[in-house]
């Protein structure tokens, strides 16, 4: 029986490494530094060209996304771990609501939102993102707080140091490591995110756009864009594209977990 | 040591500390607060938002009639008529639930088999790496799955549905289910693509609920001769059984909201409900993905909030139910 | 084929157009909002249509004749399958189901057609190009009209699809009909010859089977009387050797323009398309206006106004 077990093992890793050689294999044919800094061709049937749009586009949109989730979650976080009370205990429960919304769910909220006065842009694709974004960070923020000792916290109340200042100056960094740890995964799985942009920034195949306020492209909308179609050459670049946003995922995903096993050694 | 004192309450007794309230502290507060603020006006505003721009076509045709009317037929909405309800939503819930279930059918047992194994069979240096591993299928993103679902899983699959449909699509009672022509997109492939994706969540939780068991049952059935199987079976499983049920109504709750991965691959079919697990159709997810940038028609986007509304309200049932259930399993186990 | 003359025409005045392919009922939509300079369909605007645009009277524009062709993935079958548009209009309507039907072998009698389902592939967005097909099927399929629940339901740019498979976009049906075997699409005839996917011929009003070509398309204007809108018409035709599923894009103009610049711009741009553009459609399967319809879209060009003034040219 446990061999059965061993067997469903070798099965689940035999599907990771299905997909993750499939797409290599495809991805290769087609990745190369032109893909890396050119933009489509005007003509989808035409070969060549990149989705140097679509990078450049993802950098700006998760940026901006980042700049806006972080503050916002590292300083809720504070507020549950640090004060503690109703009011937090409730902010604790809605973030780990929050977690399990569906991310067109939160496209269609922005959309309602923001779109519908400003219009299509790279910046409301952002605020989707940092939606998205925004209770993971809290959570694994929250999470590295509690594991900075009470007695670090203690230590600086006896020297007379502010509760703002103990927080600022000994708590976040003594959890930094974690904290950065949370933030990584987390823009990891903003990147590959679609569904909320598709409502939101609505995507630009066609020329380089670097202004947040008009529609942008980003990496994982042009795949999608790219991918639908039945022309081999921009299926092609579709590959280059998924080809690329994995390994800005894994890369992202594996140095989080690096660092946050350098973390867990130093604790322990 | 002496550091710079400025407030009376240092000289307050050791052991106690008093909080001081200064003009920097009373902003910091302040922020603190607001950013928790931010968090709950999110999850209220995500709710009324939706329902305001749900209102108009709640209005319009009468919110019972979204679930009574048999078709959605966006074509056939006009400014004026109200019966029938031309987007009526009912096969997007029964996509998204036929496509989560066959989701979880195949995705629970294998998280649990994984994740016995991992916890139980494998020896210790293998359990991270093997969990790594399995936690990368999360990283993967949606759209990279959809992609690979098309091109590669799809071909694949031919073989598996024609066998299905030649043999179960033959029974009677059942066969409709089992109906086919396969082409290729469908709800089947759909389940299947989703079952790779909750997979790293199901199993997650399953290696914390087996890995809580308490050492000593295991050893002590061990240590009465059983196979380690058998261990397994009498020591960790019976009790896990609520934590396992958790981890599946988690997973059931992440595939309910999954949505390119799903719309690459289900044939985006949106009529009626089509009976055969081998038919194409559509999500609640997928619809609104699909058809949001081109909702032209009367009370079309507005019927799309619908849509969302009801996705909103179904992950947030099945979200903090299976937080509750793996709470309670996570309390009894230890 | 705007990516073709947008890059010509950025070539040759170093002015550059944006086009995004989304389907027309998004065009449509766009330019009633106001959110583009211009949109572009393959059907024309409905008086609702028009009645709904933000600034004003709307101007259609016919920029080129276009077919719509039946595609198919029959392995081993080459183009040239031969189809009715009773037939098409019972594929599409769920009634033929199999390759081999007999309506289908009697048509096309030394093909070896499988005994395998018709897997049909259609529009799941708002488009001129399903505007045009179902035009046709509601003029030649009785089947279809009621499948579909009447004439006034059957033949528009979305219509509630009774089987199939939906794409989005060209893209989408073309990229679906290669990637299903034994399937059936509608797409515009330079989708399908550049994704190489085989297509059928059509029997026309006079009982001839043709295939679409850039000479099949332009008697379709033959004894067409245009409206003042311009907005028509061309499916079924009466001409012998015509195309029976062809249609015009037209670009769609606000007639009041608020800016010079633009106004000119696009001014420019189209008197460019509706001369030097034409010469460059046959190489995508597209067929140049003809010089009565070309003339009547001059015609509709000379209307812009800009704050009050016309800008002749």
């Amino acid at each position: 029986m446990t061999v059965l077990l061993a067997i469903v093992m070798a099965a689940t890793l035999a599907v990771l490494a299905w997909v993750l050689v499939y797409v290599a294999a495809q991805g290769l044919k087609y990745l190369n530094l032109a893909f890396l800094t050119q933009t489509p061709p005007g003509n989808p049937a035409q070969p060549g060209g990149g989705f140097a749009n679509g990078i450049v586009g993802s950098l700006i949109i998760v940026g901006l996304a980042t700049l806006m989730s972080v503050p916002t979650g590292v300083t809720a976080a504070v507020a549950i771990v640090e004060y503690g009370g109703r009011f937090a205990a409730a902010t604790s429960f809605v973030t780990d609501v929050l977690v399990g919304i569906p991310s067109i769910v939160t496209g269609a909220f922005v959309y309602a939102l923001w779109v519908t006065t400003f219009g299509f842009s790279g910046l409301a694709g952002s605020i989707a993102l940092a939606l998205v974004m925004l209770p993971l960070i809290i959570r694994t923020t929250a999470e590295m707080l509690r594991l900075v000792p009470v007695a670090l916290r203690e230590a600086s109340a006896a020297l007379g140091v502010s509760r703002a200042r103990t927080i600022v100056s000994v708590v976040l960094p003594s959890a930094m490591a974690g904290i950065t740890t949370g933030v990584m995964l987390a823009v990891a799985r903003a990147m590959g995110e679609t569904a909320p942009l598709l409502l939101t920034a609505l995507g630009n195949d066609l020329f380089m756009e670097t202004n947040p306020t008009q529609r942008m492209s980003t990496l994982s909308l042009q795949i999608f864009g790219n991918a639908v179609t039945g022309f081999q050459a921009a299926q092609g670049r579709a590959w280059a594209g998924a080809l690329t946003l994995i390994l800005i995922v894994l890369v992202l995903t594996i140095a989080a977990r690096l660092i946050g096993r350098r973390v867990a050694a130093a604790r322990s | 040591m002496t550091a710079p004192v400025t407030t009376p309450a240092a000289a307050t007794g050791a052991g106690q500390l008093r909080r001081r309230r200064g003009y920097g502290d009373r902003m910091f507060r302040a922020a603190v607060f607001a950013a928790a603020g931010i968090v709950l006006l999110v999850l209220l505003g995500t709710g009324l938002f939706l329902a305001k721009e749900a209102w108009p076509a709640l209005r319009h045709y009468g919110p019972l009639s979204f679930i009574t009317s048999d078709r959605w037929a966006p074509s056939n909405a006009t400014a004026t008529g109200t019966h029938p309800n031309p987007y009526g939503i009912l096969q997007f819930v029964y996509g998204t639930v036929l496509t989560s279930l066959i989701g979880m059918v195949i995705a629970v047992p294998v998280a649990v088999a994984v994740a016995l194994f991992i916890t139980d069979v494998a020896p210790s240096w293998l359990r991270r790496p093997l969990s790594y591993l399995v936690d990368l299928l999360a990283a993967i993103p949606s759209v990279v799955y959809g992609f690979w679902g098309i091109f590669a899983l799809i071909p694949a699959l031919y073989p598996i549905a024609n066998f299905l449909i030649s043999t179960l699509g033959n029974v009677p009672g059942i066969g409709i289910v089992f109906a086919g022509p396969f082409f290729g997109v469908s709800y089947f492939t759909a389940g299947i693509v989703l079952s790779i994706m909750v997979l790293p969540i199901v199993t997650a939780i399953c290696r914390e609920v087996f890995a809580t068991a308490p050492a000593d049952e295991k050893e002590a059935a061990l240590a009465l001769g059983t196979t380690r199987w058998e261990m397994l079976r009498m020591a960790v499983l019976p009790r896990s059984r609520s934590g396992i049920t958790g981890a599946a109504i988690l997973g059931l709750g992440r595939a309910i909201g999954e949505t390119i991965a799903v719309t690459m691959v289900i044939g985006n079919s949106v009529l009626a409900i089509s009976t055969s697990i081998f038919a194409q159709g559509a999500t609640m997810a997928s619809v609104i993905a699909n058809e949001f940038t081109e909702a032209t028609e009367p009370f079309h986007l507005p019927s799309l909030f619908v849509v969302a509304f009801w996705l909103l309200i179904i992950s947030l049932i099945v979200n903090a139910a299976g937080k509750l259930v793996v709470r309670r399993a996570r309390s009894d186990i230890a | 084929m705007y990516s073709t003359w947008a890059a010509a025409y950025d070539k040759a005045t170093g002015v550059a157009v944006a086009y995004a392919s989304i389907g027309s009922g998004g065009g449509i939509a766009q330019i009633q909002a106001g959110t583009v300079n211009f949109g572009q369909s393959d059907t024309g605007m409905t008086p609702t249509d028009l009645a709904a645009a933000k600034d004003g009277p709307i101007l259609q524009i016919p920029l080129m004749l276009g077919a719509v062709v039946p595609a198919y993935n029959l392995p081993g079958i080459a183009s040239g399958l031969k189809f009715t548009g009773n037939v098409l209009g019972e594929i599409y309507a769920g009634k033929i189901k199999t390759w081999n039907d007999s309506a289908l072998k009697s048509l096309n009698p030394g093909v070896a057609l499988p005994s395998e389902p018709i897997a049909v592939v259609h529009r799941s967005d708002g488009s001129g190009t399903t505007g045009i097909w179902t035009d046709y099927l509601t003029k030649e399929s009785p089947t279809w009209v009621s499948a579909l629940g009447g004439a006034s339901k059957s033949a528009a740019q979305t219509v509630a699809w009774p089987v199939g498979i939906g794409g989005k976009g060209n893209e989408g049906v073309s990229a679906a009909v290669s990637q299903t075997k034994n399937s059936l699409g509608y797409v515009t005839a330079d989708y399908a010859i550049a994704q190489h996917i085989t297509y059928g011929q059509v029997q026309n009003k006079s009982g001839n089977f043709i295939e679409p070509c850039v000479p099949s398309l332009i008697p379709a204007v033959d004894g067409v009387t245009f409206p003042p809108s311009l907005n028509t018409s061309l499916t079924d035709g009466s001409n012998p050797d015509v195309y029976p599923i062809t249609g015009t894009t037209y670009a769609l103009i606000y007639q009041h323009q608020t800016s010079k610049a633009t106004a000119a711009s696009l001014i420019n741009f189209f008197a460019w398309v509706l001369t030097q553009g034409q010469d460059m459609t046959a190489k995508l399967t597209y067929a140049p206006l003809g010089g009565a319809l070309q003339k009547l879209s001059f015609a509709q060009l000379k209307k812009i106004t800009v704050n009050g003034q016309a800008l002749a040219k």
